[in-house]
């Protein structure tokens, strides 16, 4: 990456008198457009959403820690009253399954990743002012309050069997639709409307900041990684969620108006429904990765004291991703009755996906290696972010073939695998970028000490729930079922001993971050030292309220 | 690259618009493909076979019948929840010559007081198979009324294609099960 100086940092202290101007208290952070506001408003949304979905998942490793169905009926009294069934209580594990999914994918993952860290970090390391579009970036925010609103409403109305949407995430018709009655489904498939919306929204405005507002001199080749990873993420986006918009609005007029396009029962396929989610919903997986990289391409290299490693190779590499994430969406449906050549075909281009993200693997090695590396808790969090992702890439590059994914498919196997790069690569991507902004946003030193605690804990904890899931998955256990053998009884047990030791490190975190926000150390402008040459670090801590009145010109 | 020179404010403004239209374009194109996926995903099924979707085919073609291999077909009926007829088969299962036409009777009865206007989604599994199952004749292929009451014996008139023989994927077929659902429409609109 090219080193990025601006010509005329440290200026702001007494160049811009009323660039820290802040609105009142309700106009500021309710009808917010300015970028970093935007940001900090998506970062605490992530959190209250993660919380929620993590908190489903702690209730889901409490019936989980031993066969035998043991909390879940007395969970139904409290969702379907006191003569809930034991029907109702499998209905409720449903729901639980459904709400975590959605929760942790469009309302933790995606609005930390792109609406938290994008809106803050893309317009000050591109040079702009703000997003192009100051009102659609409020749009987009306040979108996601009532569809998870919607969301979590749904769980108090009837979705069939019981109350709340049980479908999945992936809301496969015929259960969401002749199999649903009642409005929960229909609520939550709304709520994925309007984050999809929302999201839409945020993608456009994204993608004209980016080819649009950049400071003079900052060619496209020339931008940090990070603002390339959301480039290319608000593409995905812009691609694949109005396919998604379309395949659940046929969804609802299957439901509500006696449309059959999911039912073959009228002249429809089911499986059309499934063609549609996933051809959206493969590039969903990268759009929750891609930031993640960036946000490692950019701490790697700054705790390395070294440019990253291939700079072009680690762009083009993600636009790679990008493109061919498109056309890789049946290996999720291996197990629909494809004739032998198609399945080769969705193998080889699963499989193909594997040298981008292993270049990305090397050059994050090769920026390390020789570097003057500092184990600050960012840095720790990326290591761990590279080692995770690596052994959740290896499991897909099993389930991408198409013959293994017969046995595998719908085992722990394959929850082992996401939750891989998922859990525990977005979410070290996620905490790595929080620490290592969380300088930058808040003016304030994290606790180094708590920081470094709440990686080893949350590092162990997480390994211990999800790893034995591979051995659950390959001897054969189903996902989604609340109940199992006594066979599977041990390794289910230390995986929820492994969320014990997860939420635990989730405790140090929330300590680390109220005692950083009170009193923790006055951060300077860049607390990194010369590692760090992205524009945000140019800017004081936290940044002005308006950067970039006069715009950086980069050589 | 586009940003070498710093634009005027009016000038960014314009370009940002330019981009937030032919992005919207894009978002809106997404959308439209997502719909047209329906009627798209027909006709590729209908071209190739796939899913288990039968071919058809007019009287006057003339196929070889591969003396000495034989298949043994299936029927399986379905009719949507709530409709109130009894659709079933003549005979549950056939052996045909691979290439020789056979044909199969579909029964249907009208069990309620008001005519009722059906028509039947279908198709073969293993699935496969649907590329070479063509059928000449169908019931499948137009809506069927039948008054209160009404029984009528259908017609399938059909041939497994020999170059069924000739597919790797099919090796192991022996057995090709063809399914209908019978679902009611409005009479008079093409079935959807």
């Amino acid at each position: 990456m090219t080193t990025i100086t601006a010509d005329h940092h440290g200026d702001h202290a007494h160049d811009h008198h009323d660039a820290d101007h802040k609105p009142a208290f309700f106009q500021r952070w309710f009808m917010s457009t300015n970028h970093k506001d935007i940001g900090t408003l998506y970062l605490i949304f992530a959190i209250i959403a993660g919380i929620i979905g993590g908190a489903i998942s702690g209730l889901m490793r409490a019936e989980l820690a031993q066969p035998g169905i043991q909390y879940l009926q007395t969970w139904a009294q409290y969702s379907d009253g006191p003569s809930a069934t034991l029907d109702q209580a499998y209905h409720l594990w449903n729901v639980l399954i459904t709400a975590h999914g959605l929760i942790m994918v469009f309302f933790m993952v995606m609005p930390a990743m792109i609406g938290g860290f994008g809106n803050w970090f893309v317009p000050i390391m591109i040079g702009a002012p703000d997003m192009a579009f100051p009102r659609m970036n409020n749009i987009s925010f306040w979108l996601l309050i009532p569809a998870f609103a919607l969301l979590l409403g749904s769980t108090f109305v009837p979705g069939g069997t019981g109350n709340g949407a049980g479908t999945g995430w992936t809301v496969y018709a015929p259960l969401s639709t002749s199999g649903s009655a009642g409005p929960a489904v229909d609520m939550a498939i709304l709520s994925l409307h309007i984050a999809g919306a929302s999201s839409i929204l945020g993608a456009i405005n994204f993608i004209t900041t980016i080819l649009n507002m950049r400071a003079p001199g900052m060619t496209l080749h020339k931008m940090p990684l990070f603002v390339w990873s959301v480039l290319v993420t608000a593409f995905l986006l812009l691609l694949a969620l109005p396919v998604l918009a379309a395949a659940i609005t046929m969804l609802l007029t299957d439901r509500n108006f006696g449309t059959t396009f999911y039912d073959a029962a009228g002249g429809g396929d089911p499986e059309l429904y499934q063609h549609l989610f996933w051809f959206f919903g493969h590039p969903e997986v990268y759009i929750m990765i891609l930031p993640g990289f960036g946000i490692i391409s950019q701490i790697v290299s700054t705790f390395s004291r070294k440019p990253v490693f291939g700079y072009l190779g680690m762009a083009y590499a993600m636009v790679a991703i990008g493109v061919v994430g498109f056309v890789v969406w049946a290996h999720h449906m291996f197990t629909t009755g494809m004739s032998v050549n198609v399945k080769m075909y969705f193998t080889a281009a699963t499989m193909v996906i594997a040298v981008p993200t292993g270049i990305k693997i090397f050059s994050w090695i090769a920026t390390i290696w020789g570097g003057s590396i500092s184990f600050k808790t960012p840095m720790v969090w990326a290591l761990g972010f590279i080692f995770l992702f690596t052994v959740g890439g290896v499991t897909g590059v099993v389930l991408a073939n198409g013959g293994v994914d017969d046995v595998l498919h719908d085992t722990y196997y394959v929850v082992a695998h996401f939750h891989y790069v998922l859990s525990l690569g977005a979410v070290f991507g996620l905490f790595a970028g929080f620490y290592y902004w969380f300088p930058k946003m808040s003016g304030r030193m994290y606790n180094e000490f708590l920081g470094q605690l709440h990686f080893w804990v949350f590092f162990i904890g997480v390994n211990l729930l999800f790893f034995p899931m591979h051995f659950l998955g390959l001897s054969g256990m189903p996902r989604r079922y609340p109940d199992y053998p006594e066979a599977f009884a041990y390794w289910n047990k230390v995986a929820s001993h492994g969320y014990e030791i997860m939420a635990a490190g989730m405790l140090i975190f929330f300590v680390n971050l109220i005692w950083s926000l009170a009193a923790g150390r006055k951060a300077e402008g860049n607390p990194w030292g010369e590692g760090a040459t992205t524009l945000e670090w140019t800017l004081s801590s936290p940044p002005p309220f308006h950067q970039f009145e006069t715009l950086p010109v980069i050589d | 690259m586009m940003a070498s020179l710093p634009p005027s404010p009016f000038d960014r403004e314009r370009r940002n618009r330019r981009t937030l239209v032919t992005m919207a374009g894009v978002g809106l194109a997404m959308l439209g493909l997502g719909f047209a996926s329906v009627p798209l995903y027909r006709i590729f099924c209908e071209r190739t076979g796939f899913g288990g979707t039968t071919q058809r085919a007019s009287s006057d073609v003339n196929v070889r019948a591969a003396v000495g291999h034989s298949m043994s077909i299936r029927f399986d009926s379905n009719v949507q929840p709530g409709m109130p007829w009894k659709f079933y088969p003549e005979h549950p299962t056939d052996t045909v010559t691979v290439g020789a036409r056979d044909m199969a009777i579909f029964i249907a009865k009208n069990m309620s007081d008001k005519p009722v206007t059906g028509t039947a989604s279908f198709n073969v599994t293993p699935t496969q198979a649907g590329a070479y199952f063509t059928k000449i004749q169908c019931f499948c292929f137009t809506q069927q009324t039948l008054q209160p009451g009404e029984e009528v014996r259908m017609p399938v008139l059909y041939y497994v294609d020999p170059k069924i023989l000739a597919d790797p994927d099919n090796r192991d077929t022996q057995e090709i099960t063809l399914s209908y659902t019978f679902y009611p429409v409005e009479q008079d609109k093409k079935p959807s």
